[in-house]
C-alpha cells in the first residue's frame, strides 16, 4: 500500500456525487467494483464492493458510521461492518480474520479517482 | 425392576405428579398408567374462562401432556376409573378395562357443588368446571340467541368460581345476573368493604349482582327458565349456571374403604398417603390433614411431595399459601395470609378510595409490628410484596405500604424483604435464591433468572419484582439504543418530540456521541420519519436508511430487489392484477404470492425499479411497504358480501385500515388483519393488531405474531362498534410507536409493560395517563400527511439520480447477477462466495 506513486488512477464521479456518510459503486474497466465512501468529515474511503459473507456486490450500500471511533460500512446483507481505512471484518466469527480489498481514493479538483495496481 | 404406578385422574394436579416422577426417575423405576375420565389430556383448568376468547381447546393445553414419545407413561382418557380392588391391587374402567398397581394416586379433582334447588337439572342448567361444560353453555346460549336476539343468563354463586362463570358469560355478549347466598361477593377472599366496591365495580361491567339471597327454585316457561330467588326476584332467563364452589370427588375412595376426612376429601397425611400405604392422594380431592384446598398451588406441593415420596426420597407438604390474586373483569381482587383478621389480637388498617376506585386493608399483630395478611381489591399492585411480607416485621407504616398505583414505587422496595420471603409462589422461589442466581450464577436479565430459578415462569405475576431484584443487586440492565445514545429507543423518541429536532446529525450532536451507526441511524430515521419529517429519503435522511428503506424495495441474497404494490385488504381488480403480470413479465420478474394477499416480484436490479414503478403508479398502485418498519398488510377473509357465515364487513374495514395506517414508521413491522366471524379465517390472532367481527360489532386482539415464537393476540375490547375501533387502534398504534424499543414487535412489547395488557387497557381504553387526545392527535396527522413514497421519487430528479448501479456507469447492470429458470421462472444464480482474507 505504500507503492502509491505506481498507482494508476482512474475518474469515477464529483464529489458531490457521494453524498457525506454514505456510499456510491464504481466499475473499473477490469470489471471490479469498488465501493466508495465518504464520511462524515469528507474523507473518502475505497473497499471492494463485494461482501465476502454473502458474495452479493452490495457494500456500497450500507449504512456508514463508526464503531468506537473507527469509521465502519455495514454491509446491507447480514450487518457485519467492515473498517473503512483496512477493510477488516469487525464482526467476523472469534478466530478468523476477514478482510475485503481495500482502495485508495483521492480528490482532485472535485473529481473523485479511484487507485489500482 | 419396573413397578406399575396408576394415576387416576388428568387434571393439573395429576399431570404436574407424572412431570416430577418422569423428571427425578433417572433409572425409570415406575411405569406410569394415567386413567382419565375426561376426553382430553390435562388442560389448564385455571385459565378456563379465556377458552371464551377464541373457543381454542389446544391454547389451553398443559405442555407436554400428551407424553409423546416417554415409553414409560401410558395415558387412557374418557374412560373414568369406577372402582378400586386394594386386597388385588386393580383399578376397573367404566369400559372394564382393569390394571393392576403396586402404588395409586388418585387425583380426580373435585365436583361442582349444586345447591339442592328443586328444578336444578331441568334442560338450560350448566356446571361450570371443564371445557365440555363451556362447550354445553355456549351451544346454549347459541340456541338462545337465534332469532330472539340476545339470550338471557344468571350464575348461581357470587364467589370466585361464580364470577369466572359470569365473564364467561359476558364475554359471549350476555349481561348476566349474579345470585349469591352471602351478603356480599367473593366472601372467602374479601372483607365486608372490598365486597362492596367490587360490587360496585362489577356492576359497572353489565352484570346484575344479588347479594344475600337464596336460589329457591328453578322452573321451566315456555322453552326458557325462571330462577325464583328468596328475596322474591323472579329472573327469567334462557340458561343458569351452577358455580357455587365445590366438592372433593372422594367416591372412589369412599367405595374402597379408605378414611376421608369430616368435610369430604380423601384423609391424606403430610406425605400425601391415605390410610392405605400404596394409595396416595393429591390435588383438590385430597384432605390434607383434613383440610381441602381448592387452588393449584397447595396441588402442585402435594404433586411434588407425592413424586418425592414414590422415588424413595420422602417429602412431606410444606404448609400452602392460599393467598389469591385474579382480574376478575379486568378488576383485581386479592387476598393474603389472615385476609379476615382471625389471629388473636390483629388490627385492621383499611383505605377506602371511592375516587380511585379502590380499597385495601393490612392486617397486623397486636403490637402493630408484623404483617398477617390483606385484602386488596381495585389495584393488587403491591400483592406480591405485600404477600411476601406476611410473617415478617412491617418495613414501614401500613399507610405507606399502600402508596396509590402511579405515585411512583412504595415506600418499601424488595431491599426490605427477607431472604426466605417468596417471590414466585408458583414454583416456590425465595428472594436469596434469586440473589443466589444473580450474584453467584451471573445473571443478568430477567429471562436468565427465568432459566435458572424458574421464578416467573408461570403466572408470571412476579416478573417485575424479578427485575426489581436485580436492580437492587447493582446488575445495570442497559437500555442503550447503542455506543452512539445512551437512551433507549422510547427516550429518543420523547427528545425528538420535545425538541423538534428535525436531523440525526442534531440529534447525535446535542444527545449522542461519534457518527452514528447502522443501529442508531435507521432507528433514529424511522423517529424522524413517524413525527412527519417529508419524504424518507429527503436531504440527510437517505443516509440513514437501510438499504431497504434507501432503495424503497427488499433486498434479496444476490443483491437484486423484490417489489411489492399496496393491495389494500388483500382486494384487486382483474385490471391491475393484469398490470402486475404485464409488468412482471417486461422486466423478467419471478412472481410470488405472499402471505399478506398481495403480490411480490423478484429479481429487479437498483436502476429498474424506478422504471417498474413509473408503471405501477401510472396504473394506480402505491408502496405496499414491504420494505419498512412499517404497516405491512391488513388481510381479510370475504366477510359478509360473499360468505353464507360473515358477520360484519371484513374486507370494507380491512381496506379502511389499511389505508388509514399505510405508511406508519413504527419500532418494527406491524401486520393486521379482519375476520368477518369467529371462524378466523383472515388469522387475525396472528397478527400486532387483529379484529374479529361479532354480531354486536368488532373484537380487537393485541399483540400477537406468527414468525419464530409465535404468539396469539389478547383481546383487548369486545362488540365496539367501527368509529370505537378505529379510535382504540389509533392510540394502540401511536402509543406503541412512541414507548417501544427499537425492533420490539408488539407482542413482547405489551408484555413488557409494567402491568402487561391491563396497564394497556387502562392507558388506550380507560385514557389513565391522560394522554389519548394527544396520540389520536398524532394520528390524525399521520393520516393526513401521508403521500406515496414511490410517487415522490418518482417526481424528484435528484431521488431518482440515486437508482443506479454504478456511479461511473449509470445503466449498466452489476455483471454480478444472473438468473436461471426453475419451474418456468427466473431465479438468482447463487453466488460464490469469494475466499474471504485469513490472516
Ligand atoms: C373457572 C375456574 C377458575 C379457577 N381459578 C383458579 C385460580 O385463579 N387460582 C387457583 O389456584 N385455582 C383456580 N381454580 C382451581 C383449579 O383449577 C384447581 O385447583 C385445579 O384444577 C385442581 O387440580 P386437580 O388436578 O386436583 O383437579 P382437576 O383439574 O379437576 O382434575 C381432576 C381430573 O380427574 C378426572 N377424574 C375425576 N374422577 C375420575 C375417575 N374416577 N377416573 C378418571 N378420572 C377422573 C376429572 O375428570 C378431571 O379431569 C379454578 C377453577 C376453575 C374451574
Amino acid at each position: 500500500m505504500t507503492a502509491m506513486a505506481e498507482q494508476t488512477w482512474v475518474a469515477v464521479c464529483a464529489a458531490e456525487a457521494v453524498p457525506r456518510a454514505s456510499g456510491v459503486a464504481a466499475l473499473l474497466d477490469d470489471g471490479t467494483q469498488v465501493a466508495i465512501f465518504r464520511t462524515e468529515d469528507d474523507r473518502f474511503h475505497g473497499l471492494s464492493n463485494v461482501d465476502p459473507f454473502s458474495g452479493a456486490a452490495v457494500l456500497s450500500r450500507g449504512i456508514v458510521g463508526d464503531a468506537g471511533g473507527v469509521p465502519v460500512v455495514a454491509s446491507p446483507v447480514y450487518k457485519q461492518r467492515f473498517d473503512l481505512s483496512t477493510g477488516r471484518c469487525l464482526d467476523a466469527d472469534t478466530g478468523d480474520t476477514v478482510c475485503v480489498a481495500t482502495y485508495p481514493v483521492r480528490v482532485i479538483d472535485g473529481v473523485v479517482h479511484v487507485g489500482s495496481s | 425392576m419396573n413397578r406399575t404406578l396408576v394415576v387416576v385422574g388428568h387434571g393439573m394436579v395429576a399431570h404436574r405428579l407424572v412431570e416430577a416422577v418422569r423428571s427425578d426417575d433417572v433409572d425409570g423405576t415406575w411405569r406410569i398408567v394415567v386413567l382419565g375420565e375426561e376426553s382430553r389430556p390435562a388442560y389448564d383448568r385455571v385459565a378456563l374462562t379465556s377458552y371464551v376468547d377464541d373457543w381454542d381447546a389446544e391454547r389451553l393445553a398443559l405442555p407436554g401432556c400428551t407424553y409423546s414419545g416417554d415409553e414409560h407413561v401410558e395415558l387412557r382418557l374418557g374412560d373414568p376409573v369406577v372402582s378400586v380392588d386394594r386386597a388385588a391391587k386393580r383399578v376397573t374402567t367404566a369400559s372394564g378395562f382393569t390394571q393392576d398397581y403396586d402404588a395409586l394416586v388418585l387425583a380426580t379433582g373435585s365436583r361442582p357443588f349444586v345447591p339442592p334447588v328443586p328444578g336444578r337439572d331441568l334442560p338450560g342448567c350448566f356446571v361450570y368446571r371443564t371445557i365440555t361444560d363451556l362447550d354445553d353453555i355456549r351451544a346454549a346460549v347459541e340456541r338462545a340467541t337465534d332469532g330472539r336476539g340476545r339470550a338471557a343468563a344468571a350464575v348461581v354463586g357470587g364467589g370466585l368460581l361464580g364470577l369466572e362463570a359470569a365473564k364467561a358469560l359476558r364475554d359471549m355478549g350476555l349481561s348476566p345476573h349474579v345470585v349469591e347466598l352471602a351478603p356480599r361477593l367473593m366472601p372467602l377472599q374479601v372483607d365486608e368493604g372490598g365486597g362492596s366496591l367490587l360490587r360496585s365495580l362489577i356492576t359497572e361491567l353489565d352484570v346484575t349482582v344479588h347479594t344475600g339471597t337464596s336460589t329457591d327454585a328453578v322452573e321451566a316457561d315456555r322453552g326458557r327458565l325462571v330462577a325464583k330467588l328468596g328475596n322474591g326476584t323472579e329472573l327469567d332467563v334462557d340458561l343458569l349456571v351452577f358455580s357455587a364452589g365445590v366438592r372433593p370427588r372422594d367416591d372412589l375412595a369412599r367405595d374402597c374403604g379408605l378414611d376421608v376426612g369430616e368435610r369430604g376429601g380423601v384423609l391424606v397425611d403430610a406425605t400425601c398417603r391415605t390410610s392405605d400405604p400404596d394409595v396416595f392422594a393429591i390435588g383438590e380431592c385430597a384432605a390434607l390433614e383434613g383440610r381441602v384446598y381448592g387452588l393449584v398451588a397447595p396441588g402442585y406441593s402435594m404433586a411434588e411431595v407425592a413424586a418425592a415420596t414414590l422415588l424413595g426420597t420422602p417429602a412431606s407438604f410444606p404448609g400452602a399459601d392460599t393467598s389469591t390474586k385474579l382480574k376478575l373483569m379486568g378488576v383485581d381482587v386479592a387476598s393474603f395470609g389472615d385476609a379476615h383478621a382471625t389471629t388473636d389480637g390483629a388490627l385492621e388498617v383499611a383505605f377506602n378510595d371511592a375516587v380511585r376506585g379502590t380499597y385495601q386493608k393490612l392486617v397486623v399483630s397486636d403490637d402493630a409490628t408484623t404483617l398477617l395478611g390483606g385484602v386488596l381489591v381495585g389495584d393488587a399492585s403491591e400483592y406480591n410484596l405485600l404477600r411476601s411480607l406476611v410473617g415478617n416485621p412491617l418495613p414501614a407504616e401500613p399507610a405507606a405500604l399502600l402508596a396509590p398505583a402511579g405515585a411512583g414505587d412504595s415506600a418499601v422496595g424488595v431491599d426490605a424483604l427477607p431472604a426466605e420471603a417468596q417471590i414466585c409462589s408458583c414454583n416456590a422461589v425465595t428472594k436469596g435464591a434469586i440473589v443466589h442466581a444473580v450474584t453467584d450464577q451471573g445473571c443478568d436479565s430477567v429471562g436468565a433468572i427465568k432459566a435458572c430459578t424458574r421464578a416467573g415462569t408461570s403466572c408470571g405475576s412476579c416478573v417485575p419484582m424479578l427485575g426489581k431484584l436485580l436492580d437492587a443487586c447493582g446488575v445495570e440492565q442497559s437500555r442503550a439504543l447503542c455506543e452512539h445514545f445512551a437512551q433507549s429507543r422510547a427516550e429518543l423518541f420523547e427528545i425528538v418530540r420535545a425538541t423538534r429536532i428535525t436531523t440525526f446529525s442534531e440529534l447525535i450532536a446535542r444527545h449522542g456521541t461519534g457518527a452514528g451507526c447502522a443501529i442508531c441511524k435507521p432507528a433514529v430515521a424511522s423517529i424522524l420519519a413517524t413525527l412527519g419529517n417529508g419524504h424518507v429519503l429527503g436531504g440527510e435522511q437517505v443516509t440513514l436508511q437501510d438499504t431497504n428503506d434507501r432503495f424503497l424495495a427488499n433486498l434479496q441474497r444476490n443483491g437484486t430487489y423484490s417489489v411489492v404494490p399496496r393491495v389494500p385488504g388483500g382486494e384487486i381488480t382483474p385490471d391491475k392484477l393484469i398490470v402486475i403480470g404485464q409488468v412482471a413479465k417486461d422486466f423478467g420478474l419471478y412472481t410470488k404470492i405472499t402471505g399478506g394477499q398481495r403480490i411480490d416480484l423478484f429479481g429487479a436490479t437498483v436502476d429498474q425499479l424506478p422504471l417498474i414503478w413509473r408503471r405501477l403508479v401510472d396504473a394506480g398502485f402505491e408502496s405496499g411497504h414491504a420494505y419498512g418498519k412499517a404497516l405491512r398488510t391488513v388481510k381479510s377473509c370475504v366477510g359478509t358480501t360473499w360468505c353464507r357465515y360473515g358477520q360484519q364487513d371484513s374486507v370494507g374495514l380491512a381496506v379502511e385500515l389499511e389505508l388509514r395506517y399505510r405508511g406508519l414508521r413504527s419500532p418494527h413491522k406491524l401486520k393486521s388483519a379482519v375476520s368477518g366471524c369467529a371462524r378466523e379465517c383472515a388469522e387475525a390472532r396472528s397478527k400486532d393488531f387483529g379484529i374479529i367481527a361479532t354480531e354486536q360489532g368488532w373484537n380487537l386482539y393485541v399483540g400477537g405474531n406468527g414468525g419464530a415464537i409465535p404468539r396469539h393476540a389478547d383481546l383487548l375490547v369486545s362488540d365496539v362498534d367501527t368509529e370505537t375501533l378505529i379510535r382504540i387502534i389509533d392510540r394502540f398504534l401511536m402509543f406503541y410507536v412512541r414507548t417501544a424499543d427499537r425492533l420490539q414487535r408488539t407482542a413482547p412489547w405489551v408484555e413488557e409493560l409494567d402491568g402487561g395488557l391491563d396497564h394497556l387497557r387502562a392507558v388506550i381504553v380507560d385514557d389513565s395517563l391522560g394522554i389519548c387526545a394527544e396520540l389520536e392527535e398524532a394520528m390524525a396527522e399521520h393520516v393526513a400527511n401521508y403521500r406515496d413514497e414511490w410517487r415522490g421519487v418518482l417526481e424528484d430528479p435528484e431521488k431518482l439520480a440515486r437508482f443506479t448501479s454504478f456511479v461511473n456507469a449509470p445503466g449498466t447492470p452489476d455483471p454480478t447477477i444472473s438468473f436461471r429458470t426453475e419451474r418456468e421462472q427466473p431465479v438468482p444464480v447463487l453466488l460464490g462466495v469469494p475466499e474471504v482474507v485469513s490472516r
